[in-house]
């Protein structure tokens, strides 16, 4: 591909709009994706596609964020609605042309239906999905399955109109759900009386019930998530066909990096890897710090894009970086710009070999179209970017001790002040972003500061994406406006508690936060809302926990963490962690007593105020946490005893949700 | 057995490929782990020479860092992921179960040099809980009945 100028750009993208009539076939190719075997299904729809002559392109795509039914495959064919499928087998993936495409037939019991719900009727009905979603009680109600659909297909419509079961409707505990295709209009609490009237109105005359329509909108908001699941990641035409660096072209000849920043300020998008430092404020710091020249005679400034994403349960970074790596390679370029830096780093976590690759390919083909290196599409602004790996090593994700990984010693922190943005990588200003800020990036830039600081809430404008996973009904990947409750999100978003059970907790913000119990499950998702519960955002994993899991546990399965994690340099969170560690094993085999507890409040403190890094400081989070709103649970093993805890062990061995066989 | 020559060949390559490259240890002493499954003491040694570096700089990095090894790993791989949403679904046990089979501890390999057992600290496939990745092929939703096939697989393969 030759290097690109400004007319080039728009050309590729006008040509690329029209090659894609032929319909296609997208197929989730994530860690995940390719773990539940979509590789061999993707091989499978290929094999299948050619078989049949057709002009379908089968792309590989990254996360579609259903993780709960990968692997994933969508499909836009001629003469049939738009529908993604999941759980699919090679075997279902093979009757996918002749069924789906040639038939025009759904796949029975695979749909994921669309979360939009359409508030009247487009055109002739073509297929009907149902699912019994429970009832809020937990009783299902009165109506058998099988009659349903043989009510609806008997008279009149059997054959013109197909029935079938749907996989999810993204909808719990409404009782049986309707949703008919293409206009998306969906019925909720559907009952045997009412299929009559369903049929005569909507099905033959193409008119709604309102008393059973669902006026829900989709609670989620994809910005950064806005190309996950449709773009190829490892195409450069098919980024650019859905606006890849169309904000990079903006900035770059529209723009000034003040203006620039003033964009980011308007927007209030604040640090999504937990901290939540406003964005603009890094930049502007970083651009006003004087730059030490470097072997070049450049004045020196580095962007780093930090995508250690070490807190276990989180998948947000990876999903990111493997479905739209030039989102993020774009967000970088332009903060190099904003910034005055003409060098960046990817500084990756090695346990993520899919994402290191991809984001590789990326930065090799943005280099070859003239996107990355000198004169960016033929003007002033030159930027280079390159990827270095971490190691297995949570502290690195620490800004300082990242630097130092980076600079090739043990990743230990180094006191701020100074900080990174006057005094960072090789002693020159640094801006450490985290995966998600920068993805973000090119969308504020191309839609506007005003247009992001719509959603949010007054402190914390955007969204966030969260990685739903635990003792969840539907573990995915769910990106919300901040100020969304967190019910909403383990409920309505994610179908709550597998299995019916009961709600415990929701942890947030991985080894450095807390949980939630769920008298406080109504609160809006915020930076200073979740601060004031004694948790943190975090980077945005979210676990769910049930009555069955024990919070004494919990702490010291946390904690344990941080101390092998510790890189052992200040003293509070060597010994501090080391000791309270112990304090937590003693009281969970039952010999602990109220003098312990009162030791581990002290270490607490001491971590939070004298630890050098955020480890040390946010190690205590969970203990801290869970005495604050679990503290019964440790009482009941000082006063229980050795007994106690035997009970407690065995029940924690055979309580989780492994199964024997 | 690679031979003295060969094991500073290699390293030769690397350091070439890297040498006018920033921060370039660590992407060096991955592509030797990458090809010899860990980190050989003689590799060491040439790598502190050709690149100015003291060796105890070297160790300094090599032991802080989880990823690299100094031993040499069994035949077959074995990382069980022990991140969150992994442990809440059962994974100690599942760990447990693979310690009793393979009748080692974590971080050792089998008398026989077959099995190597690591645990993981997340892997990313949370949606899959809980996963563990053998010889780099990653297993999700995995039951302890599951564990003679995925375990087992791998040695009969190579008796083929």
């Amino acid at each position: 591909m030759k290097k690109f100028s400004l007319a080039d750009l728009n050309a590729v993208v006008a040509e690329n709009g029209a090659s894609n009539a032929g319909g296609w076939i997208r197929v989730g190719c994530d860690t995940g994706g390719v773990a539940a075997g979509a590789e061999k299904v993707y091989r499978v729809l290929k094999e299948e596609v050619e078989k049949a002559g057709l002009s379908v392109r089968v792309i590989r795509v990254g996360s579609l964020g259903f993780s709960f039914a990968d692997p994933l495959v969508e499909i836009q064919v001629e003469g049939m609605p738009r529908i993604l499928y999941g759980q699919m087998t090679e075997e279902v993936a093979r009757r996918v042309v002749p069924e789906h495409v040639l038939g025009k037939r759904l796949l029975d019991g695979h749909v994921v239906a669309t979360r939009e719900r359409g508030q009247k009727l487009n055109g002739k009905v073509t297929h009907v999905l149902v699912k019994d979603t429970g009832s809020p009680t937990g009783k299902t109600e009165e109506l058998a399955f099988s009659s349903l659909i043989e009510k609806l297909q008997s008279g009149g419509v059997d054959g013109q109109i197909q029935v079938v079961k749907a996989l999810d409707m993204g909808i719990y505990g409404r009782g049986v759900v309707l949703q008919v295709l293409p206009s998306a209009v969906t019925y909720t609490h559907v009952l045997t009386q009412d299929l009559p009237l369903i049929k005569q109105r909507t099905l033959m005359e193409g008119q709604v019930v309102e008393d059973l329509l669902c006026k829900d909108k989709d609670k989620q908001v994809r910005i950064v998530l806005r190309n996950c699941g449709s773009v190829d990641p490892e195409s450069l035409e098919d980024c650019l066909c859905h606006r890849g660096y169309q904000a990079l072209k903006k900035v770059l000849f529209e723009s000034t990096p003040e203006k620039v920043i003033e964009e980011l300020k308007a927007s209030g998008l604040r640090g999504r890897g937990g901290a939540g430092f406003p964005t603009w404020l890094k930049w502007k710091l970083t651009r006003e710090s004087e730059a030490d020249p470097d072997k070049t005679g450049i004045n020196q400034r580095y962007v780093i894009c930090n995508a250690d994403e070490g807190d276990p349960g989180a998948f947000m970074d990876r999903s990111v970086l493997e479905s739209d790596p030039h989102a993020v390679l774009e967000g970088m370029i332009i903060a190099g710009y904003a910034m005055g830096a003409s060098k960046g780093y990817f500084y990756i976590r090695a346990e993520y070999p899919l994402a290191i690759a991809r984001v590789q390919k990326a930065i090799d083909q943005a280099r070859e179209a003239g996107l990355l290196g000198d004169n960016i599409l033929g003007g002033n602004f030159s930027f280079e970017a390159k990827v270095r790996l971490g190691a297995g090593a949570f502290v690195c994700g620490e800004e300082t001790a990242l630097i130092a990984s980076i600079e090739g010693k043990r990743g230990s922190p180094s006191p701020r002040p100074p900080y990174p943005s006057v005094r960072g990588l090789w002693g020159r200003p640094t801006a450490i972003n985290n995966v998600e800020t920068l993805a973000n990036v090119p969308a504020i830039l191309d839609r506007g500061g005003a247009w992001y600081a719509q959603y949010g809430t007054e402190k914390s404008r955007g969204t966030k994406v969260f990685a739903v996973t635990g003792k969840v009904r539907h573990a995915q990947l769910v990106e919300v406006p901040m100020g969304v409750s967190l019910r909403e999100i383990v409920f309505d978003i994610c179908g709550g508690v597998f299995d019916d059970r009961d709600i415990k907790a929701v942890q947030t913000g991985g080894p450095s936060g807390g949980v939630i119990p769920e008298n406080h499950l109504d609160t809006p998702v915020s930076y200073e809302s979740l601060q004031q519960l004694g948790s943190i955002m975090g980077s945005g994993g979210m676990l769910i926990m049930d009555q069955n899991d024990c919070m004494v546990d919990v702490a010291k399965f946390y904690l344990k963490f941080c101390m092998d994690e510790s890189c052992g340099k200040c003293a509070p969170c060597r010994v501090g962690g080391y000791q309270m560690l112990q304090l937590l094993d003693k009281i969970s085999r039952g010999r602990g007593g109220e003098e312990d507890i009162i030791q581990i409040m002290r270490i607490c403190q001491g971590m939070q105020k004298a630890s050098l890094c955020a480890l040390g400081q946010t190690a205590p989070n969970p203990v801290l946490s869970t005495l604050r709103y679990f503290e019964p649970e440790y009482r009941a093993y000082i006063e229980g005893g050795t007994s106690y805890a035997r009970k407690m062990a065995k029940m924690l061995a055979g309580g989780g949700a492994v199964q024997e066989g | 057995m690679t031979t003295e020559t060969d094991v500073c060949e290699n390293v030769y390559q690397y350091v070439e490929k890297w040498k006018d490259e920033e921060g370039n240890l660590i992407m060096i002493l991955h592509a030797i782990q990458n090809q010899y499954g860990y980190v050989p003491r003689e590799v060491a040694m040439k790598l502190s020479e050709l690149l100015g570096v003291k060796l105890a700089r070297i160790y300094e990095v090599i032991t802080f860092y989880h990823y690299f090894r100094l031993h040499p790993p069994g035949k077959h791989n074995v990382s069980v992921c022990l991140g969150t949403a992994c442990y809440l679904k059962g994974a100690a046990t599942l760990l447990t179960e693979v310690k009793n089979r393979l009748g080692v501890q974590e971080g050792e390999t089998t008398a026989d040099r077959k099995y190597h057992l690591d645990v993981v600290r997340c892997i990313g496939c949370c949606g899959m809980s809980p996963a563990m990745v053998v010889d780099g092929e990653t297993h999700g939703k995995v039951k302890t009945s599951d564990l003679d096939g995925i375990l087992n697989v791998k040695a009969q393969k190579e008796s083929l």
